[in-house]
């Protein structure tokens, strides 16, 4: 078997060991609509963590995605009470994020800055951008708005899904293809797996490093677009230490933080473990919440040493 | 001058300057001090006390980055400390009564302490044994440190109401805060172990090059471990001085975000993010920066809102400063303007 196949197995597995526990210590844990709200309630993180799992492949980091979403739901909700046309908005915030993303990726790749400092000076900015705004909650009542955020897709079984849910799925199956069959994908890869190797071979290293970050800020604004369905409101607040998650996520579908190695399927599952973690919890009913974030943290200790032994013990330079 | 102005700390202590002069001239009283009933009061005297715990956090910092390594589990290590604290001590969810601490203050803050310190143990064995990136082996403890101290704390405020335990983040020790007095006593034993003896220069070497370092006979491992251990202990210290300051353990929110204001700290100060070169007074002078900036914001009543964008706009700022690139591209515009045909590139 390929041994880079191994992690994202293991996390496979992880899940369905989580989920058969669930099923066999829980009445009702087994129903496709628990599963299905495994997606729709982690929408937004799986939607962001697509775009974090591009960045982590080049050997990047984003910290800017948890405010780029607060940000998002901001201007959204601001334009929509300004009387813009729902879409319009929704296009406007798309290109706001590609753009904020664009210009941390040009200032990584022309000024040779570190990603963890760029993007945590770019995380400044959009919070203190969305308390510019207001360091109050807006309200969306826009009647599109509401609609999207209510409509439910059934899928047969008495199990629906919503927009955000039906988004992330797609995002998901458009990014496996993007990252497995197309050049920008294969030069991520490269870049990853060693930079200069990568523009030795004649590939668009610099334009791919931009275009990394420009789709990470994309993916935060769909998933602000996402959040901002599922919470119809704008806030500075939200999506606090999203990145976070969104690092951890990547991390558990077994893509390697040094870069070049790693499925954008594994991020799926890893968005699931963390789902499934806090659903686990609420349907116990006796644990308390911060039990979250020790198994995570658990996990994520479990999954780095993991990858150790795969890499070898070559230690790479931060 | 010209040696003035390349003098490592000379932009740091610059800005800082620049900060204060501003500062007293939006607000006339900022540089008085005044005596009053033994203790020295003033705006820059608060300013002092507030950096305080950023200030032993910073340092803790310097070294980690000095040895190419990076530690985002201050934050939840603060939060820790905090809590291990008012535990021994007793504090209790809405104590106002003053109570009688359940341990000596000296068993409950060494404990503290101790279990901050094993934190720091805990990220350099996971560094220095397991090879992982520094960023990822800490990142385990930031997300998980905090839920640990939420479990310690029942995800409550546990307010302490022991008078004692007042005087780290409160009292006055001749006349100056008590946390700076910590800060200060920290630094200045720093300074002396990294500059009296081998230490610094062997910490220099690891971060300049951590293969020749090893091979040169600097035993890497074993001091790589004592500088995540001393960034563990450092923030121990820190989440003391915080929770004492206010009082109470607040396992949400002690801490938060302490680990980029100390990252901050450390770069404004002229600590090259890529190990090997670190300055002690740079990172004081980073925090100060800081708190000065924030005290600023505040006391011109520019909404703290503000605040954020500034500190967002700064270290853009520096970063690109500290960015060869740049100052290369910055040359080549001036040159390129003072004499319009500009032949070869200097490459």
């Amino acid at each position: 078997m390929n041994r880079r196949l191994l992690p994202l197995t293991v996390t496979i597995a992880l899940f369905v060991a989580m989920a058969v526990f669930g099923a066999v210590r829980f009445d009702g844990f087994l129903s496709l609509q628990v599963f299905l709200n495994l997606i729709i309630d982690n929408a937004f993180l799986c939607i962001v963590a697509v775009g974090m799992t591009f960045v982590i492949l080049s050997g990047g980091i984003d910290l800017s995605v948890g405010a780029l979403i607060a940000l998002t739901s901001m201007v959204s909700a601001t334009l929509l009470n300004a009387g813009w046309n729902p879409f319009a908005a929704m296009a406007a915030v798309l290109v706001l994020g590609a753009a904020f993303g664009a210009l941390q990726g040009f200032l990584i790749q022309r000024f040779n800055l570190a990603p963890f400092l760029v993007t945590l000076a770019g995380m400044f900015m959009a919070r203190g951008c969305c308390y510019l705004i207001s360091t109050e909650s807006i309200p969306i009542d826009d009647a599109t708005y509401v609609a999207i955020a209510q409509a439910r897709i059934p899928l047969g079984f008495n199990a629906s899904l919503t927009i955000g849910g039906l988004v992330a799925l797609v995002l998901v199956a458009v990014a496996m293809r993007i990252a497995h069959a197309s050049e920008f994908g294969r030069t991520v890869y490269a870049i990853g797996g060693g930079e200069s190797s990568a523009r030795l071979m004649g590939l668009p290293v610099d334009s791919t490093k931009v275009g990394v970050y420009l789709l990470s800020g994309a993916c935060a604004a769909l998933g602000g677009i996402v959040m901002t369905f599922y919470m119809l409101s704008g806030y500075s607040l939200h999506a606090v230490g999203l990145e976070l998650d969104a690092i951890a996520a990547v991390v558990i579908g077994g893509t390697l933080l040094a870069g070049g190695v790693g499925y954008v399927a594994g991020t799926l599952f890893g968005v699931l473990i963390l789902g499934i973690i806090q659903t686990l919890i609420a349907f116990d009913g006796t644990l308390s919440s911060w039990w979250t974030r020790i198994v995570v943290g658990a996990l994520l200790l479990l999954f780095c040493l993991l990858q150790r032994l795969f890499e070898g013990r070559t230690p790479k330079p931060a | 001058m010209k040696r003035f102005t390349q003098h490592p700390l000379f932009w740091p202590v610059f800005t800082l300057a620049l900060l204060l002069a501003a500062s007293s001239l939006f607000n006339p009283s900022f540089i008085r001090l005044t005596w009053h009933e033994g203790h020295l009061y003033g705006s820059v005297i608060d300013i002092l006390n507030r950096a305080a715990p950023l200030i032993v956090v910073s340092l803790g910092m310097t070294l980690v980055i000095a040895v190419r390594g990076l530690d985002i589990s201050v934050g939840a290590v603060v939060a820790i400390s905090a809590a291990v604290a008012a535990l021994m001590i007793g504090g209790s969810f809405s104590a106002t009564v003053e109570v009688q601490s359940e341990n000596p203050l000296w068993i409950a803050l060494a404990t503290a302490l101790a279990v901050a310190a094993a934190c720091g143990l805990w990220n350099g064995l996971l560094v220095v044994k397991a090879g992982m990136q520094p960023i990822v082996a800490t990142l385990i403890l930031m997300v998980a440190g905090r839920g640990i101290a939420q479990l310690l704390t029942g995800g409550q405020i546990i307010t302490v109401y022991y008078p004692p335990f007042f005087a780290l983040g409160n009292g006055f020790l001749l006349g100056l805060p008590v946390a700076l007095w910590i800060a200060g006593v920290l630094w200045a034993s720093l300074h002396l172990v990294l500059s009296r003896t081998a230490l610094g220069l062997f910490v220099r070497s690891i971060g300049g090059n951590p293969e020749a370092a090893r091979v040169a006979g600097v035993r890497s491992s074993a001091i790589t471990l004592c500088v995540y251990t001393f960034c563990g202990l450092a923030a121990g210290v820190a989440g003391l001085i915080v929770s004492s300051n206010v009082k109470s353990a607040d396992a949400n929110n002690a801490g938060q975000l302490l680990e980029l204001d100390a990252i901050l700290a450390v770069t404004l100060g002229g600590t090259a993010l890529t190990g090997g070169r670190f300055t002690l007074a740079g990172t004081v002078i980073g925090a100060l920066i800081i708190q000065t900036l924030t005290s600023m914001i505040y006391s011109l009543g520019v909404p703290p809102e503000v605040n954020l964008v500034v500190k967002a706009a700064l270290v853009f700022a520096v970063m690109l400063l500290q960015s060869a690139e740049f100052r290369e591209l910055v040359a080549r515009g001036v040159r390129g303007s003072l004499s319009k045909p500009l032949g070869d590139k200097p490459q």
